[in-house]
């Protein structure tokens, strides 16, 4: 059975398309990424699920129940950490953990080998009112109170936005250990180095799906070659390499650009270096890459432009 | 029901942890009653008045001095001219002349009537009136006071009484209308504000995927600030008592019972507001300025209602802090029972049982 399904969900603010035709399913016990950048819909999405908003358009299903029909009982059965850090700042940690257990019907005791772990790196603190704590703590406690009843699904929007990088690898290996438990988890982040850490992945863009798959598939679907290249004038090169006719895409990534060209071709790469040399470019290395995730969705996003140019 | 109780003692936190809050629930009650107690009034007090004495006799002289032993009157002597007083009265330095003509005591005495002036700022109409009347009222003591055996036939002498306040204590009609107007502000906004709060946060996103009642959310919001009023309530006829010596007439308990019926009435209200606004400004403006106004125009404790034109009459009966004002004044002024008031009260619990209802009914359980 699966844990959340979405059929065709569409929603609509005014004249802006949040959400557009969205359809994907996540399997139980799954922990599934929903990738895509910043107004790409995400929070309607997991709004829609929540069940604290109403799509326009399709339905949708979590741990088995209609969202709009039959909404109190997901809400007894979910947990959800919204994008926005909600917690009461001006209450301490324990008192926020109590507050939440409270409302959901149980109490910190009861559930504590749940969040036992988490709960364990910030109970030196417990006094220590919400507003005081850093950005990475303030994550921790979020997870502690949406975990404390116990759900069958997590609803995670944004959880790593705003935190360090230490926090955040942190952070997902709790997840980790939560899939672990047997807890379903939908999670939605804007970084593209956090999808490798989930099972499955949906890239989304402008409110459309683009894609959902393993990271390793989607990778694996890349159709063409992908090629790193830099020189000593890294903005020229961009610009040249964007002038030749055989190169299909280029664009910067870190100290490298990425680059691809059209048709399949073996020699790819001494073409690209040859043409760089051409240019009089000095100190050029190029050299053929396996894609990352954000690659393949760069390059979905533009099949998706170029879908929608030519409707 | 421990859901409930462990929500209300956050709302308890809450309340007790902002130091702005605190200061608005009992810091503005105080402030309010010491301010229209001592220092805005409507009595006329130290009028300063400008003594001419053109006379310079016995008689004009005793006038002066009961003038002088008046609380109300600052005095001035001068033999200034005419041209001089009306510099003075345009310079805003006095309120009121006295002219005594010459010869003023000898026609009193032989002709048996004199003549005075009294020039009053009428630029302030109510101010010159209530002057004319006090000195009007010096001076035919003092005409009492020379003739005891009156030449008259007939003579009739008005008793004036003021009725449930002898002293003319000016705090008296204040009392009940700062109670509507303090009750009204810090309920309302203060109710509005913490629901609203919960909204700008995020956090009633989570108390809405939360299992617990949404409704329960805006009774756990209303109850720590219907005890806090009903404190408050307790404060202000402390102060009213032993502050600014006001007598409570009527029974303390029906007293504070209204009180609490109109409290719940301003709490409906708060959260009717905090369903239709999202963010605190919004709500605090709106409660502010929307509630604040109307309860100070059209409860008739600052400007009398019979005075106001027929269209505000009718628009002062959906004012709730009227209906209140009318049952304080009956109960705390002039001690009437239930018996009295029990329309008013009905009128109130009325709007409070629809308010509430209302608040009720939207409380959305969704996002927009």
């Amino acid at each position: 059975m699966n844990a959340v399904t979405l059929q065709n969900i569409s929603k609509s603010y005014q004249d802006v398309k949040a959400v557009r035709d969205v359809s994907f399913e996540v399997k139980k016990g799954e922990l599934f990424g929903l990738i895509g950048a910043d107004g790409a819909g995400k929070t309607s999405i997991f709004r829609i699920l929540t069940t604290v908003l109403l799509a326009d358009k399709g339905t949708a299903t979590v741990a088995g129940f209609d969202v709009v029909k039959d909404y109190k009982a997901i809400r007894d059965r979910i947990g959800y950490m919204p994008g926005k850090f909600s917690l009461y700042q001006d209450l301490t940690i324990r008192e926020n953990l109590e507050f939440f257990a409270a409302i959901f019907g149980t109490t910190i005791d009861e559930n504590y080998e749940l969040i036992k772990d988490i709960y364990d790196q910030i109970k030196p603190f417990s006094d220590r009112r919400a507003g005081k704590l850093s950005g990475g703590m303030k994550q921790k406690l979020a997870l502690c109170c949406a975990l404390i009843h116990k759900p069958e699904v997590l609803l995670l929007d944004e959880p790593t936005t705003g935190v360090d990088v230490v926090s955040r690898k942190e952070f997902w290996a709790m997840l980790k250990s939560l899939q672990e438990k047997g807890i379903t988890i939908l999670v939605s982040t804007p970084y593209m180095d956090e999808a490798n850490l989930c099972e499955r992945i949906a890239l989304i863009q402008n409110g459309r799906i683009m894609s959902v798959d393993t990271p390793e598939n989607i990778i694996k679907s890349f159709p063409v070659k992908l090629y790193a290249a830099k020189s000593d004038a890294i903005y020229k090169l961009l610009k040249d390499f964007r002038a030749a006719p055989v190169v299909d895409s280029c664009y910067a990534f870190g100290e490298f650009l990425h680059v691809t060209m059209k048709g399949n071709r073996e020699t790819g790469s001494s073409e690209l270096r040859d043409l760089a040399i051409e240019r009089g470019h000095t100190h050029v290395v190029v050299q053929e890459i396996t894609p990352g995730i954000e690659d393949s969705f760069i390059r979905l996003m533009n099949e998706k432009t170029e879908v929608s140019a030519h409707q | 029901m421990k859901q409930l109780l462990v929500f209300i003692r956050k709302e308890f936190f809450h309340v007790f942890r902002d130091r702005r809050t605190l200061l608005i629930m009992f810091g503005l009650p105080v402030v309010q009653i010491v301010l229209f107690g001592f220092a805005l009034t409507n009595e006329v007090k130290n009028i300063e008045i400008i003594i001419s004495d053109n006379a310079r006799d016995i008689n004009a002289q005793q006038i002066t001095d009961k003038i002088k032993a008046s609380a109300y009157f600052k005095v001035q002597e001068s033999v200034l001219d005419y041209n001089d007083i009306e510099k003075a009265f345009k310079k805003g330095n006095i309120k009121c002349a006295l002219i005594f003509p010459a010869h003023f005591g000898d026609d009193l005495c032989h002709e048996g009537k004199a003549q005075v002036q009294i020039i009053t700022d009428g630029s302030d109409p109510n101010i010159a009136k209530t002057v004319v009347n006090y000195l009007t009222a010096i001076i035919g003591d003092y005409r009492q006071q020379i003739s005891p055996s009156p030449t008259l036939a007939y003579r009739i002498i008005p008793e004036t009484r003021m009725l449930y306040n002898e002293e003319g204590n000016g705090s008296l009609n204040f009392i009940p209308g700062v109670m509507a107007l303090v009750l009204m502000i810090v309920c309302t906004t203060l109710t509005s504000v913490a629901v609203v709060k919960e909204k700008e946060l995020g956090t009633m996103e989570i108390l809405l995927v939360s299992p617990f009642k949404a409704v329960f959310v805006l009774i756990a919001k209303a109850v720590p600030y219907l005890l806090l009023s009903m404190i408050n309530v307790v404060l202000i006829l402390l102060l009213a008592v032993y502050l600014l010596d006001v007598e409570i007439k009527g029974s303390v308990l029906l007293l504070f019972f209204e009180s609490v019926l109109f409290i719940i009435t301003c709490l409906s209200l708060g959260l009717l507001i905090s369903n239709v606004t999202d963010s605190q400004q919004t709500a605090m403006l709106i409660s502010m300025m929307g509630m604040m106004l109307p309860t100070l125009i059209f409860t008739g404790f600052l400007f009398p209602l019979e005075n106001m034109p027929k269209v505000f009459q009718i628009i002062s009966n959906v004012i709730p802090a009227r209906w209140y004002f009318i049952i304080t004044k009956a109960v705390m002024l002039k001690g009437l029972g239930f018996t009295y008031v029990w329309k008013e009260t009905l009128v109130l619990t009325g709007m409070t049982v629809a308010l509430l209802g209302i608040a009720l009914k939207n409380f959305k359980i969704r996002l927009q």
